[in-house]
């Protein structure tokens, strides 16, 4: 296939399936609970809905207030089209793509922090103390999965180090991949993505300002975010890579689907933690994610 | 309890002649307020009767452990007088309501502010309690909340996440209810009583119901006392179950949060069974109302109450079993029992810190002098306890409504209530679902309500809250907030 043509393609599928997932997890929930639910393509209509709208803007507030999201939105678009897509593999592939990946991540989190404070409110500030110092114990666990990766494929380019399995230690890294994954997407039992209740938000409150498109960009980039780790966290477990083609689509999707029904069942049966745990938790991903690293280690010396 | 006391004693839902009250120079007066509450007394009530233009204060104490109400006023006087805040603390909202009402000054009052009524801008904007340093910083909620529920205001003093005081300021929802009854009972006074506190509207009716019969010395039927006893429970039950669902939704655990919103509207529409309103509209008038439930309609209430019991059996046993959801209840919101106690804290909020304080106990009137409810304690204090006292109550009441609906006394629904006796003072206190519902009533010489106090137990409990929240999380305050669940409203009257 052309190699433009093919961005095209990947492109519209990340921007269009993203908000998908956040659909049937609700979906799932709502099955749970004995509810009908919200349509599955709810946030369709919620983006389309925020676009036509206006944009309130504080007095106080810099453009940095817009270019925040704006921002954000593109360095998570970039992040995600850096992950290789089973025997695909990415559009741009280089050497080290992988740490682009994780400061991308990081530039779009800097960026709706940085928007967040604009406003000046007390809960805004609050909020985006609580995402980045959380953070900082997610961030270790994402490079620890990196590092186990990247030890196991000997590379430091995603193409290579998805193909294979995560070989000896893909259970410990599945589980603590998604420890991370709930954390990163504000998803119980770190943050909860139904609350009402500001003083209680972590991601939420960072965008309580926010309206109009500049929100859909936001509900959008926390889409795509969502369907990125999702695919990581497959293809990091599976040997996705190595499969044809046909088979490769179909077990990706099932794998997405799978963590999205995963999510919901976490969402429908733990109760939120409190913030003083939270910590503990994400310090459990991280651990699981270095005994991952240590079994891989030691499988590469044998 | 020895006789020595000097106040005039009465029991719940009873009325005595004005001239019978002892009264004291006000300082005086104050003191032996402070002796009673020293010996056990819980100050129900405390507050001023305009006489010409000086005030007359006058206090009700409870003595919980003798059932019984002790009633002191004072002398007429001008100007100010020596706060009782300053040295019994459970006085210290009172004195401010009587200052803001009618501008007398409680001198040595630690916290002298509006209670209810603003300047203009609203009661968020105000002086509040501040705390200095680098990393304090104050975090200002509401009066417009995210979610649908009333207004008021809450201001944090917080060093990080953690919360060194919470201050809190009410008064949005002020209809003036107490001045609208000066010069009744009017046509419209029955159903102001109802929406009080609209989630309450049993048990202020009741309250009103039973202070207009004790004034005009004649006791509703005893089927309708019965009535209100099974309207009461079942106000109690759908608002628990609410709050259990409630407070599982706090904490994102949506199985119990999901049953328990289903199952309140369950319990709503038995109410709505008995009078065809599901807040028990015109349920408790005074002297009693045309309506009955006969065997068919006890018969369709039990069948309800089994399985709406059972529904919210299964829906709590989901949320004790949840170790995730018990984890976040316990050690959150602390409220230690000789803090409680010295701010009269009152109802599941009280008993959760395992004060034993029931009217439906300590000081029963109506169909509870008949059939008892037992009093549900739980001693940690925390959120946990809150949710369990709820859980606790919501089983106690579906035995009481079990046994209670097939057991109604035979007879009439309804009396004439002769005219209110002049110059009398009447105290109706009622266990509504949030706790003790205080109603006094003060006639005029010609039978007319001249005075009339409601106190919401919603008055004595949010500064309980705000005690609750110092050294928490202020992530917390919503789950704490949802385990006292107190009324904006009724305070605010």
């Amino acid at each position: 296939m052309n190699p433009a043509l093919e961005f095209v393609v990947r492109l519209v599928v990340w921007l269009l399936l993203a908000p998908l997932l956040p659909g049937i997890i609700n979906r799932v929930k709502a099955w749970v609970a004995g509810r009908r639910g919200p349509p599955v393509l709810q946030l369709y209509y919620d983006l389309a809905r925020l676009w036509r709208k206006g944009v309130v803007v504080s007095t106080l507030a810099s453009p940095g207030f817009i270019a925040g999201p704006a921002v954000a939105w593109v360095a998570i678009l970039g992040a995600a089209l850096l992950l290789p897509l089973g025997p695909l593999g990415a559009s741009p592939s280089f050497r080290g793509d992988v740490i682009l990946l994780v400061y991308l991540l990081a530039l779009a989190r800097f960026c709706t922090a940085w928007a967040a404070m604009e406003t000046g409110s007390a809960f805004e500030g609050m909020g985006a103390a609580r995402e980045v110092s959380y953070a900082v114990l997610a961030e270790a666990a994402i490079i620890t999965a990196v590092l186990t990766l990247s030890l196991q494929s000997g590379s430091v380019s995603l193409c290579a180090m998805l193909a294979p399995a995560a070989g000896p230690g893909a259970a410990l890294l599945a589980v603590g991949l998604f420890t991370v994954l709930l954390a990163e997407n504000c998803r119980v039992p770190f943050d909860d993505p139904n609350t009402h209740l500001e003083l209680t938000m972590i991601h939420e409150v960072m965008v309580l300002d926010h309206s109009g498109p500049p929100l859909a960009a936001v509900l959008h980039g926390a889409a795509m975010k969502l369907l990125l780790f999702s695919v990581l966290l497959v293809q990091a477990v599976l040997p996705v890579g190595k499969l044809p083609a046909p088979a490769a689509a179909g077990v990706l999707a099932a794998g997405v689907l799978a963590v999205g029904v995963a999510i919901g069942l976490v969402e429908s049966l733990l109760a939120r933690y409190a913030f003083r745990r939270v910590p503990l938790l994400l310090t459990t991903g991280f651990l699981l994610c270095v005994f991952a690293l240590l079994i891989s280690w030691d499988g590469g010396g044998a | 309890m020895n006789d020595a006391t000097p106040f005039a004693l009465m029991t719940n839902g009873a009325a005595l002649p004005w001239g019978d009250v002892p009264e004291w120079p006000v300082g005086e007066f104050l003191r032996a307020t402070g002796a009673e509450l020293d010996r056990g007394g819980r100050l129900s009530s405390l507050f001023g009767v305009p006489e010409g233009d000086a005030l007359r204060l006058v206090a009700v104490v409870a003595f919980d452990a003798w059932n019984t109400l002790a009633v002191g006023r004072s002398e007429p006087f001008r100007g100010s007088y020596p706060a009782l805040a300053a040295t019994h603390a459970e006085a210290h909202l009172f004195e401010r309501e009587v200052w803001e009402q009618h501008g007398v000054d409680p001198r040595g009052h630690p916290w002298l502010k509006p209670v209810r009524k603003d300047h203009g801008a609203g009661p968020a904007v105000g002086d509040f309690f501040r705390v200095d340093g680098r990393e304090v910083h104050e975090v200002a909620v509401g009066p417009v909340h995210a979610g649908i529920i009333e207004p008021g205001h809450f201001r944090f003093q917080c060093a990080g996440e953690e919360v060194m005081h919470l201050e809190i300021a009410l008064g949005y929802q002020h209809r003036g209810i107490e001045e609208a009854m000066v010069g009744g009972p009017h046509r419209a006074t029955f159903h102001q009583m109802e929406t009080v506190a609209g989630d309450t509207t049993i048990g202020h009716a009741t309250a009103y119901a039973s202070a207009l019969e004790a004034l005009s010395g004649t006791e509703a039927p005893l089927r309708t006392q019965w009535l209100r006893s099974i309207a009461l429970e079942l106000e109690r039950l759908a608002n628990h179950t609410g709050d259990l669902g409630a407070l599982a939704g706090d904490v994102a655990f949506l199985p119990t949060a999901s049953a328990c919103g289903k199952i309140r509207g369950d319990f709503l529409n038995l109410t709505a069974v008995i009078c065809g309103n599901r807040f028990g509209r015109g349920v408790a008038h005074p002297g009693g109302c045309a309506l009955d439930v006969g065997t068919e309609r006890a018969g369709r209430l039990l069948a309800g109450l089994d399985a709406a019991l059972a529904e919210v059996e299964r829906a709590a046993a989901w949320l004790w079993d949840s170790a995730s959801a018990r984890a976040r209840f316990e050690r959150t919101g602390h409220l230690h029992a000789k803090q409680a106690a010295e701010i009269g804290v009152v109802g599941p909020a009280a008993r959760a810190c395992g004060l034993v304080r029931d009217v439906r106990f300590d000081h029963p009137a109506g169909w509870y002098r008949i059939a008892q409810v037992p009093v549900s304690v739980w001693p940690d204090g925390d959120v946990f306890a809150r949710a369990r006292v709820r859980w606790l109550e919501i089983q106690r009441s579906g035995e009481f409504l079990r046994e209670q609906l097939g057991a109604a006394p035979e007879g009439e629904m309804r009396v004439a209530l002769p005219a209110s006796a002049p110059d009398s003072l009447a105290v109706a206190m009622v266990e509504g679902w949030r706790g003790e519902v205080c109603h006094v009533a003060l006639t005029d010489g010609g039978g007319r309500l001249r005075r009339y106090k409601i106190t919401d137990p919603s008055f004595h409990n949010w500064t309980g809250l705000a005690l609750a929240l110092r050294g928490q999380a202020i992530s917390d305050f919503p789950l704490c907030n949802k385990s006292f669940n107190l009324s904006y409203c009724g305070f605010d009257l």
